[in-house]
């Protein structure tokens, strides 16, 4: 990736979801749960982003049973670096935001 | 009581998001969208509130239509590049897009459409225009009100873009 560049909420949770190899309706579900329901991914969004995230090489279509239609997706080895440097990123925002409000 | 009706309507491209409206208001009113054509509209009884009906630009894409079915949309039909889904109530909630950055992709789709068609009526249009037939300024009509629909998006681009300066 552009190194530096911060990741949407989106893709964020889409390869957080994809550690563990699912399909699309199981990572809009993954992402609700995780996020309290508060990030809801609608079908389009998760779609493009599958595609674009696909086409960096950070996640994998799986190759899928022939009885089912549903496709699966996992996370690459150049997926998992840019997701910890994205948790390294989003702790230093985190760290700053409660040391500086902290101090108030 | 009719179980269906046919409603003739026309809407302009950019305003896809009031063909949504209205959609999702015969849906609360308990006709739900069932098929479409040309300006016209086949509706179906259902309860009301029973459905959300969504629409959006999207090249003819087999994937994409499975994977609609996968999340629990139900696919309704296509009317040029516009498809038409629809979702029970109960199901959860029905958006195609949740973030800035999808919906500018949209745009951008609706706009490059614009772009190809506009552009190739502009060109059939000059060409007929030093035509026997002096047919070339329906072209040119055409190729201007695309041009319009082709500024109406990008202004609607632009506004999510200062938007993106923000948030997502």
């Amino acid at each position: 990736m552009a190194e530096g560049f911060a990741l949407t909420e989106a893709s964020y949770y889409i390869l957080l979801s994809l550690v563990r190899p699912r399909h699309g309706y199981g990572i809009m579900q993954l992402t609700e749960e995780l996020s309290g329901g508060r990030v809801r991914l609608a079908a389009g969004t998760l779609y493009g982003a599958l595609n674009a995230l696909s086409a960096k090489g950070w996640i994998i279509q799986l190759p899928s049973d022939e009885d089912s239609r549903r496709k699966e997706y996992r996370l690459t080895e150049k997926g998992l670096k840019v997701l910890r440097a994205e948790v390294e990123r989003l702790r230093e925002l985190a760290d700053n935001g409660e040391r500086i409000l902290g101090e108030e | 009581m009719e179980s269906r009706k046919t409603i003739k309507k026309w809407f302009w491209i950019w305003d896809f998001e009031k063909e949504e409206d209205w959609l999702n208001e015969m849906a609360m009113n308990g006709w739900v969208l069932e098929s479409v054509g040309f300006c016209t509209y086949h509706f179906v009884r259902c309860e009301p509130g029973e459905y959300s009906v969504r629409l959006e630009m999207h090249p003819y894409d087999e994937a994409y239509l499975s994977f609609m079915k996968e999340t629990g949309a139900e696919y309704i039909g296509r009317m040029v590049m516009w498809i038409y889904f629809r979702k029970k109530t109960a199901d959860g909630a029905f958006d195609l897009f949740s973030d800035i950055d999808s919906r500018i992709s949209h745009l951008d789709k609706i706009g490059k459409w614009l772009s190809a068609v506009g552009g190739a009526n502009l060109l059939i249009g000059v060409v007929n225009t030093y035509n026997p037939s002096r047919l070339g300024w329906i072209n040119l009509l055409c190729a201007t009100l695309l041009m319009y629909a082709l500024g109406r998006i990008h202004g609607k681009k632009e506004a999510l873009k200062r938007e993106r300066l923000l948030h997502e």
